[in-house]
């Protein structure tokens, strides 16, 4: 094998080049926003794992989930294939063209397009056949990614066989992106094949090109080499022109995005740093888009998270606040994400920057109910129970942890009994966070001074707070389920079973985002006859009436309530347990079903003692 | 001049001629069902911050189509955006939403 042109050169690697050149420059410009924008200390952090042994394990991490694909693999085969045959067989014609290169010409290796356009520079002697491992690698990862785009084609027109019922509707900038890698690889092939009886090539390339050599008798393909490695050419500048305004940043954000976390760098509340990391990774791969109940059950497919992250990319601010204050920050799209994009923080951290005003000692008010309650309080209680605001309404709750309670014997005391004030998380969720620490303060101070080792909640999103933000030291944060499921074990209440069948709702801040799932079901094991759904644990549904979409219209709501509720309900149960005040009503509203709170259902089944 | 500790009371003449509606118009434009409210006052049965201030979703309501917004931009702030009013209305107001905006709003106009 030698070269065939002593210049090593040809115009047409020009359009590749500029493509090229832009392209680096943006990568060390998009690198150097990253780094200027994240503290010392997590640089610091970056540059301590790039020198540990760790970095193995981020180099793992980066092979599993930037070329291979392995989360999505887990949800559709056809799907997991269609990514990795793209990613790793690019990944691998880079690697295996270097490596060709230093074989055969390795005075070459300075030149940046040579390893790309290796075909046309080189030509194949007779005598050597040391290119023929060579021949085939590039041949088979070549196949390789024409089979993904040829799956990537028919996935715009049937996504349902990739596991998908929607997809991502694109807007120009990823359209032009999109067209041109799908042009590459085949210009690619065509290009290689028609240089093949020259260049020599694999199983692929020249058996096309030996069918290229036949037309040869009616017109002279040699006069079309060029033009279609001017093609190829022109194809790759066109990608690499329009990558930094389309979807395919995420090529290379992810694997930063991986050292990022695997460095240690977690989420601020700034959309900077880390979290443009986290934008910039987003492929617009839409299997968000399923999980994400607005869009199933209310027909809000532009609130959708794939269409959130990207038009925070582009600086769309409006649509992107749109989208941020219909959330239900339910979590199913961040769990859903292959990438680990936590869209939800990005749109609390938007939301918290469109926030523009602050007051100074604004829950001042409320300081003097608690004061005036740790007065009367004599003798120390074992248990502090904050209902919530939205037990308040639903009073049969509050009623029935306060039967548990005192058939419990518990010494207890009930925080706000007299309306209360808000734990704080609602305000965080509408980005306020500084009025949300004013209310976390001030309740910090009540539980602390009631003195109390336990603290019992009924509402998760309480629950979460306290959980979460609040430094409650030595005090227990429970949620009622939790706290009941103790009693039970026990022994300190004892209940009979019914034989009345009920399916569990998980509400989305207890389960999927503080992680309870296994207590209810072992409280309502004891009680009534538990049905299994399938919409269960991380795949549990929401009820539309999160806190944290307060732009959505009650109708949409609504919406979402009904359908979780049919889904749910499908098999003929009694009732709908639930351990959330908020999702209660929710569902409750629909009127088609007896909903019912786990504490409710708990203190009807008591036993009393004689 | 000496304070006495007794005044003239100032006048508590509206004229509704001459109230500022852009506010109102801007709001409503974010959040359409903000004009769904027909004052009944659930709101303010259930609000958790006025069983301490005087703060309440109607009066706001109200005192923005009056155009008083000094004594809206009074109130507003004590609002703990709980969602408790949001639960109960018959309207289907999204209260929360709306009070978020009037925060906003007021800030952007440099009421407050």
């Amino acid at each position: 094998m030698h070269e065939r042109f002593a210049n090593a050169y040809d115009p047409f690697v020009i359009p590749y080049m500029i493509g090229l050149i832009f392209v680096l420059a943006y990568l060390v410009i998009a690198l150097v926003t990253v780094i200027k924008n994240i503290p010392m200390s997590d640089r610091k952090k970056m540059l301590r794992h790039l020198f540990s042994f760790k970095i193995f394990i981020t180099i793992k991490d980066i092979i599993a989930d930037c070329l291979l694909h392995i989360k999505i693999w887990k949800k559709n085969r056809l799907l997991g294939y269609m990514h990795s045959s793209i990613a790793f067989g690019w990944f691998m014609l880079i690697v295996v063209g270097h490596i060709e290169i230093f074989f055969f010409a390795p005075h070459r290796v300075n030149l940046p397009y040579y390893p790309i356009f290796f075909r046309y520079f080189m030509m194949e002697t007779e005598s050597t056949m040391k290119g023929s491992l060579f021949f085939f690698l590039m041949d088979f990862f070549l196949l390789m990614v024409l089979s993904g785009i040829a799956l990537a084609m028919i996935k715009r027109i049937r996504r349902r066989l990739f596991g998908m019922r929607r997809t991502t509707r694109l807007k120009w900038n990823d359209q032009l992106a999109m067209y041109s890698l799908w042009c590459i690889f085949p210009l690619r092939f065509l290009a290689e094949s028609f240089t093949s009886h020259i260049s020599g090539g694999g199983f692929l390339t020249r058996s096309f090109g030996m069918i290229f050599d036949w037309f040869n008798q009616f017109i002279n393909n040699d006069a079309l080499i060029r033009p279609i490695w001017w093609a190829y050419s022109i194809a790759l500048m066109v990608f690499f022109l329009t990558l930094p305004w389309s979807r395919f940043t995420h090529i290379l954000a992810e694997a930063l995005l991986i050292f990022m976390r695997n460095a240690g760098i977690r989420e601020t509340d700034k959309n900077n740093g880390y979290a443009s990391v986290e934008i910039f990774s987003c492929s617009r791969c839409g299997i968000c888009l399923d999980p994400c109940q607005m869009v199933s059950s209310a027909s809000l497919r532009p609130m959708a998270t794939v269409d959130f992250t990207r038009n925070v990319r582009l600086r769309q601010h409006k649509p992107a606040m749109a989208a941020a204050s219909y959330c239900l920050m339910c979590n199913r799209c961040v769990q859903a994400c292959p990438v680990g994009v936590n869209s939800v923080r990005l749109k609390l951290n938007l939301k918290g920057a469109s926030i523009n005003y602050r007051y100074p000692n604004r829950y001042d008010y409320v300081e003097t109910e608690n004061s005036k309650k740790s007065e009367t309080v004599t003798l120390t209680p074992q248990v502090v129970y904050f209902a919530g605001c939205m037990s308040h309404l639903t009073p049969k709750i509050e009623q029935s942890m306060l039967k548990i309670f005192e058939a419990a014997g518990v010494n207890y005391t009930f925080l706000d009994k007299d309306g209360g004030i808000c734990c704080g998380r609602p305000l965080m969720l509408t980005g306020d966070r500084e009025g949300s620490e004013q209310l976390v303060a001030r309740n910090t101070e009540a539980i602390l001074s009631t003195g109390a080792k336990i603290l019992v909640c009924s509402c998760p999103i309480c629950y979460r707070i306290f959980k979460d933000t609040y430094k409650l030291e030595g005090v227990q944060v429970l949620h009622h389920t939790e706290y009941i499921l103790q009693l039970l074990e026990s022994g300190m209440i004892t209940v009979r079973k019914s034989a009345r069948k009920g399916v569990y709702h998980d509400p989305c801040e207890l389960g999927r985002n503080s992680g309870i799932y296994q207590q209810p079901r072992d409280v309502l094991y004891r009680v009534l006859n538990l049905q299994k759904n399938a919409y269960e644990g991380k795949d549990a549904l929401c009820c539309g009436h999160s806190i944290a979409a307060e732009g959505m219209p009650y109708k949409k709501r609504r919406m979402i309530a009904r359908d979780a509720l049919h889904k749910m309900t499908e098999q003929p149960v009694d009732m709908l347990i639930t351990a959330c005040p908020s999702c209660k009503k929710a569902f409750a509203e629909i009127g088609e079903a007896d909903i019912r709170d786990i504490a409710e259902i708990v203190c009807e089944q008591l036993v009393k003692r004689p | 001049m000496k304070d006495f500790g007794f005044g003239i009371k100032k006048s508590n003449v509206i004229d509704l001629d001459k109230t500022d509606w852009t506010f109102l118009r801007e709001i409503a434009a974010e959040e359409p069902s903000f004009l769904h409210c027909f004052f009944c006052g659930t709101c303010t049965a259930t609000c958790s911050a006025g069983k301490y201030t005087g703060f309440n979703l109607r009066r706001l309501q109200l005192l923005i189509r009056r155009g008083q917004f000094d004594e809206v931009a009074e109130r507003v702030s004590e609002c703990m955006l709980c969602g408790k009013c949001q639960w109960v209305c018959p309207k289907g107001v999204n209260t929360r939403h709306v009070v978020t905006l009037i925060n906003k709003k007021l800030h952007a106009r440099k009421i407050r």
